[in-house]
């Protein structure tokens, strides 16, 4: 937890009166604001440049029922060389899956520099007890996971137990600790807010705040299970939380939209809203995120496209 | 360091002629005199056409034409065949909207995103809007049987070129009136292209004339006898001398003048988004708003958080070339309006209200003025009370309800206001108390045909827009 907010956290009426003394969003508002920062047009060098930068934000990520271990290692072998053909491509910063296969993602990655994001703590409902999603973190980090991408729960939320939420992303952001003899750091804690579910821009102001004040290294946008997932205005009002609470607590929390960013188009819209929304110092993988899969290709096509003149098709770039 | 390179529209799809006549008669025409004017574009100072300065024998002209028209053509047309032509107008205008935002910007110094985001859009709203009224006009509930005045002499100002004209011809014509319009000196372009939009439109010659030329040309337009209505829209100095001129003629007036609105901001608003309407409010076209949100009253117990976030956002904006898509604040006008701007600036800081600007890159060539911010700024400062028609905020403070409904109308104008705040009984309160024609509640400049628009006190008298906007191009007493 972040030192200046203890008294915040003292208890559920403190966080309550907290959260809901913060500004309000208006939707109207913000809506717009995305719209507008969405027309910014982006080409030729400036493109290239977001290109890059979008493909090295990028969380490859796996998550389905059917995932196996021959899948998560295809999936690793094109993190590392997304386009076979041309080493100048940069690699993605992690790849995403679930919690059992964390150490096969580990294996094939190796020294390759990708890091192993891992959705932990019951993804993607989060409906299971504390115990269960602090062991499920336990045992990912122990895997080798670099990043914990964890649930809220979206129930207590809407509930008004804003203590309850608060007291689990404590207790699973310390199963995140590592034992300093591994040589490898804590795992990061990315707070999955669910914000399709959450419905209003306020409560997804609210829920960043309380992510935040409770210790979240990044704050996440969706699962990718609940439609609507990423959109524009919900990640504006994300960036404003993050630039808002390093002007107070003086901590830097990264953000990851995650879901239904398919195009070129909608990644540098994103990129666009985080230079005019956040600022610049978030323009790094290590600050921002895409939770993606399918988003990998078309940034691919569209390096090709911008450096040869030619658009080639789906067959030229990789399947997994 | 993501930089965004620049993606300028291109000016080769606008097709500018060096020199223009005027548009008399559905015919261009030489001038009867020998004055010629130049615009240029504020953004290069380039000329970029040569125009006639019609003088009385020329207006006597465009009016006798509008006249003939009147009685022989227009008056008596039925409202569905006027309809017809103001749809035909509209869909042209949306065809040839990216050519026209292109000419927009590069006469008027806008930015493309708004010309094109903004006014255009606006622009052919308005005749669509107005092509709807044409054949319901006694159901206006204006009377049951109100009749067109007759010629209609107007003036339009060079912040919104096309989307003034488009104010002003849109409901004279489907009222049944025809109209000469006098464009600003500075901006007659698109008022040009307008005129061969009407011909492409087929509309009957004479309904619509342009006359260009300075304030001489407006003033000998205006005091034309034979003239049945006037509309302007411009400085309130100018306003008053019409409103004197045609004091006691039987000719109707409608005033748009100036304004010095209030764009109040309470400390349970949604901050971020206050933060962005203040910025539309004031730095929407430079400035070159008269509705704009000059005075911005914030509740004292968020001030610092306020103009810190205000500050920040305004370090984002990107001032340069009008016509890259990417341009939030394109040039100033005029010389001497950037002239006008710099006086009352310094006067500002002289009254010892504190300037401040981001740190932003100025063209070498072209009017420009940064974003900039007053703040300590009281009541008694001229750049509180008068209009400065330019990127110029000036921030002053309240501690409750009634003291910002105080202080915001503690004005000469009476143009619009902004009320931001997330209590819904107290928007309603507040705009019960304003003193202003428009009152948004958290947003701002936001125009729509069907809204009726105009000023108290010295910004003027009449409406435009809406049904409200009919009344002032018929006559509605009873037969």
């Amino acid at each position: 937890m972040t030192s200046s907010f203890t008294d915040v956290a003292a208890s559920n009426a403190t966080l309550r009166a907290f959260l809901h003394g913060l500004p309000g969003v208006d939707r109207v508002g913000a809506d717009q604001r995305a719209a507008m920062l969405g027309t910014r047009s982006i080409k030729t060098t400036a493109k290239a440049r977001a290109i890059d930068l979008a493909i090295s934000m990028v969380d490859l990520t796996t998550l389905e029922g059917a995932d196996t271990p021959g899948k998560v290692r295809a999936m690793c072998a094109k993190a590392v060389h997304p386009d076979p053909g041309d080493p100048s491509v940069p690699k993605v910063a992690a790849v995403c899956v679930y919690p059992d296969l964390v150490g096969r993602a580990v294996e094939a990655l190796g020294a390759s520099g990708v890091r192993v994001a891992s959705v932990a703590t019951g993804f993607p409902s989060g409906r299971t007890s504390l115990e269960v999603k602090v062991r499920d973190t336990e045992l990912a980090v122990a895997a080798g996971a670099d990043e914990i991408d964890m649930v809220i729960d979206r129930g207590a939320f809407l509930s008004g137990d804003y203590r309850k939420v608060f007291d689990e992303i404590v207790a699973v952001k310390a199963a995140c600790a590592r034992d300093a003899a591994s040589g490898k750091g804590d795992a990061h804690l990315k707070v999955i807010l669910e914000t399709g579910e959450l419905a209003t821009y306020d409560n997804v102001r609210r829920a960043s705040w309380l992510a935040m004040i409770a210790g979240a290294d990044f704050i996440k946008t969706s699962t990718g299970k609940v439609s609507p997932a990423a959109t524009l205005p919900v990640t504006l009002v994300m960036l404003e939380a993050v630039r808002d609470f390093r002007d107070r607590a003086g901590r830097m929390v990264g953000v990851k939209p995650a879901g239904g960013i398919r195009t070129t188009k909608d990644a540098v819209k994103y990129l666009v809203l985080v230079n005019e929304t956040a600022g610049e110092d978030w323009l790094t993988p290590e600050w921002f995120r895409l939770g993606a899969s399918s988003l990998l290709n078309d940034l691919l096509m569209q390096r090709e496209k911008l450096a040869t003149g030619r658009y080639s098709g789906p067959d030229y770039v990789t399947l997994d | 360091m993501f930089e965004y390179a620049p993606a300028p529209e291109s000016r080769d799809i606008v097709d500018i002629r060096p020199s223009y006549g005027l548009f008399i008669n559905g015919e261009w025409v030489d001038s009867l005199g020998d004055a010629r004017d130049k615009t240029i574009n504020p953004a290069s100072e380039e000329v970029l056409a040569e125009f006639a300065h019609a003088n009385e024998a020329d207006v006597d002209r465009a009016v006798a034409a509008a006249r003939k028209a009147y009685d022989s053509v227009w008056g008596r047309l039925p409202g569905r065949e006027r309809a017809k032509y103001l749809f035909r107008i509209a869909r042209v205008v949306q065809e040839r909207a990216r050519e026209l935002a292109v000419l927009e910007s590069l006469d008027n110094g806008k930015p493309i995103r708004e010309s094109r985001d903004v006014d255009l859009p606006l622009v052919a709203a308005h005749f669509f809007y107005y092509a709807g009224w044409a054949d319901k006009l006694e159901h206006a509930g204006l009377g049951p049987a109100p009749r067109p005045l007759g010629v209609a002499a107007q003036v339009i100002p060079w912040n919104f070129p096309l989307l003034m004209l488009a104010w002003k011809i849109a409901p004279a014509l489907a009222c049944g009136n025809t109209v000469v319009l006098k464009p600003a000196e500075t901006t007659p372009l698109t008022a040009l292209a307008f005129a061969e939009i009407c011909r492409q439109a087929d509309l009957p010659p004479g309904v619509v004339n342009i006359v260009t030329g300075a304030g001489d040309t407006g003033q000998a337009l205006v005091n034309h006898p034979d003239v049945d209505k006037v509309a302007f829209t411009g400085s309130t100095e100018v306003g008053r001398l019409i409103a004197r001129s045609v004091a006691g003629s039987r000719k109707r007036v409608t005033l748009e003048l100036g304004g010095k609105a209030a764009n109040i901001v309470f400390e349970d608003a949604a901050l971020d988004q206050a933060v962005e309407g203040v910025v539309n409010g004031i730095f929407f076209n430079q400035g070159h708003v008269c509705c704009a949100g000059s005075r911005l009253l914030v509740q004292e117990s968020i001030e610092a958080e306020l103009l810190a976030a205000l500050k920040r956002r305004l370090s984002t904006l990107r001032m340069g070339d009008p016509l890259d898509k990417n341009t939030d604040i394109g040039a100033i006008n005029s010389a001497a309006q950037l002239a006008k701007i710099r006086e009352l600036s310094e006067a500002g800081e002289r009254e010892g209200a504190e300037r401040w600007s981001p740190s932003c890159p100025i063209p070498e060539k072209g009017f420009w003025f940064p974003p900039t911010l007053f703040t300590g700024v009281a009541q008694s400062h001229r750049i509180a009370r008068e209009e400065i028609f330019g990127p110029v905020l000036s921030v002053l403070t309240f501690r409750t309800p009634a003291e910002a409904v105080e202080k915001a109308n503690n004005t000469p104008y009476g143009l619009s206001a902004g009320v931001w705040t997330e209590k819904g009984s107290r928007i309603l309160w507040m705009a019960d108390r304003l003193r202003a024609g428009v009152v948004w509640a958290n947003t701002f400049n936001r125009f729509d045909p069907a809204s009726p628009f105009g000023g108290y006190k010295e910004s003027g008298y009449g409406r435009e827009g809406g049904r409200h906007g009919l009344e002032a191009y018929l006559d509605v007493r009873p037969m």
